[in-house]
């Protein structure tokens, strides 16, 4: 197959990913603004596409980072990146099916990670940069920004508790849509790189960019454009599991766990280090929910998440190793990852369907069990 | 392996410190209208200079978080 077509077929993936990406990603922002009633669902979705839309435009530092550190582009090529991008998309789309906030950075290392390990073995993948870069950081910044959000939360409270009522969830619902609105613009600086990245990577192991290069302009227009829509379409599953589902989020806790993740992700893509905005928001939404109350988490929540993060860097790894091993076969190969890829994909969407979540349905409550009724 | 045990310190130590000051400047800022908003009712003159430096207070408070959250779009930005 000529090497441009690949190249063209890689990009569209990773625009694909990048659109999965923000659709998967759009609870970070504004779950608990759509949950406290600080802003309408619509009105979210649209606010943080646009300015997911500006924040890829605002650094290219996490790009870098991603195609010059985790895996050795020498040994790897655009079909092995191709086949790394189904198991992220792939992945993606089963934790959305369940509702499930999982990182969608972690898809794409574990996929790409798989991928590069078939096509060029272990001396293929930078363990030590894997392990500084993203296993430790992912392990340690849901957990910072847990306790960050705690603390914040309880301060807030102490402070706010000799305010008027009134006043104070007047003032943090206006503080949550400036906070919610900040935390889409540090997910656009932050993730949509992570695309420019792959592109990136891409270009520069098809010979059409020299290594170390930044991305293109347009790299970065087309990935900013793919999260923004993929932001506006929202991901309600998700929305309603973080929203709704984690604890009962005051506003105040929705503009502390905001303002928190704000933080931590504007401070760690400004040092160019990729942290997941996922579990960053979601460590901070339960940190804002302990800080009021530990009793009101629903820490059974909290037990599938950790499962769903734990599971998927191999997850994606495994399924990226498959496809890659499949692709490298030719042409045929390839076509079967991108169809069978595709057939699986449409299997979770029409599955969706079976139970659709949607802006307005997003913030209903789950029902008590049928003993709780009868009593 | 080395870990870069000093950024991440620094992530987490930055990020504590903007978003703990930053809450605690919005809070007090509620605070402030808080105190004006109650005083309103009263009407008399020691009333107004209350509500006034509640109003300040606030508005201190809001300008202050304000520049911290410039100042990080500032860092990223440039």
């Amino acid at each position: 197959m000529d090497a441009v077509v690949i190249v063209v077929v890689v990009v569209a993936t990773a625009l694909v990913f990048d659109y999965t990406n923000g659709f998967h990603d759009t609870a970070n922002a504004m779950a608990t603004s759509i949950a406290t009633g600080a802003l309408r669902p619509k009105l979210a979705v649209t606010i943080a596409g646009a300015l997911n839309l500006a924040g890829a435009f605002l650094s290219v530092e996490v790009a870098k980072t991603i195609s010059g550190g985790l895996v050795d582009e020498t040994l790897i090529n655009p079909v092995v990146i191709f086949a790394g991008l189904v198991g992220a998309i792939l992945w993606n789309l089963v934790t959305w099916f369940f509702g499930l906030p999982s990182s969608s950075s972690h898809a794409l290392f574990g996929g790409l990670i798989g991928a590069t390990w078939v096509a060029g073995g272990n001396d293929a993948i930078r363990f030590g940069a894997l392990l500084n870069k993203v296993i430790l950081p992912a392990a340690l910044s849901p957990v910072v920004a847990a306790l960050i959000a705690m603390t914040v939360t309880y301060l807030a409270f102490r402070v706010a508790a000799r305010a008027d009522r009134g006043v104070v969830s007047r003032g943090f619902k206006v503080g949550q849509t400036v906070s919610a609105s900040m935390v889409a613009l540090a997910h656009g600086t932050n993730d949509a790189q992570k695309t420019m990245g792959v592109i990136t990577l891409t270009l520069i192991t098809a010979g059409m960019l020299a290594p170390g290069s930044a991305p293109p302009f347009w790299v970065v227009l087309s990935a900013g454009l793919a999260i923004a829509i993929g932001t506006y379409m929202g991901g309600w599953r998700i929305i309603r599991t973080l929203g709704t589902r984690v604890s009962d989020i005051h506003p105040v806790q929705g503009f502390t766990a905001e303002t928190t993740s704000t933080a931590v992700i504007l401070t760690s893509t400004h040092l160019g280090l990729p942290l997941s905005t996922t579990q960053v928001c979601t460590g901070s939404i339960f940190g804002a929910g302990a800080g009021r109350r530990l009793a009101s988490v629903h820490w059974g929540v909290a037990g599938r998440i950790v499962l769903a993060w734990s599971f998927t860097l191999p997850a994606a790894a495994v399924v990226g190793a498959a496809a890659s091993w499949l692709a490298a076969t030719g042409t045929v190969g390839l076509i079967v990852v991108a169809l069978g890829g595709s057939a699986v994909a449409s299997g979770i969407y029409a599955a969706s369907r079976q139970s659709a979540v949607s802006a307005s349905n997003v913030n209903d409550v789950p029902r008590p069990p049928a003993a709780d009724i009868a009593a | 392996m080395q870990i870069d045990w000093a950024i991440l310190a620094v992530v987490a130590v930055v990020a504590a410190a903007a978003a703990v000051t930053v809450v605690l400047l919005v809070a007090f800022a509620l605070v402030g209208l808080s105190a004006g908003a109650e005083r309103r009712v009263r009407g008399d003159g020691v009333a107004f200079r209350a509500r006034g430096t509640g109003t300040a207070l606030a508005v201190l408070c809001l300008l202050a978080a304000g520049l911290i959250v410039g100042y990080g779009l500032f860092l990223i930005i440039f």
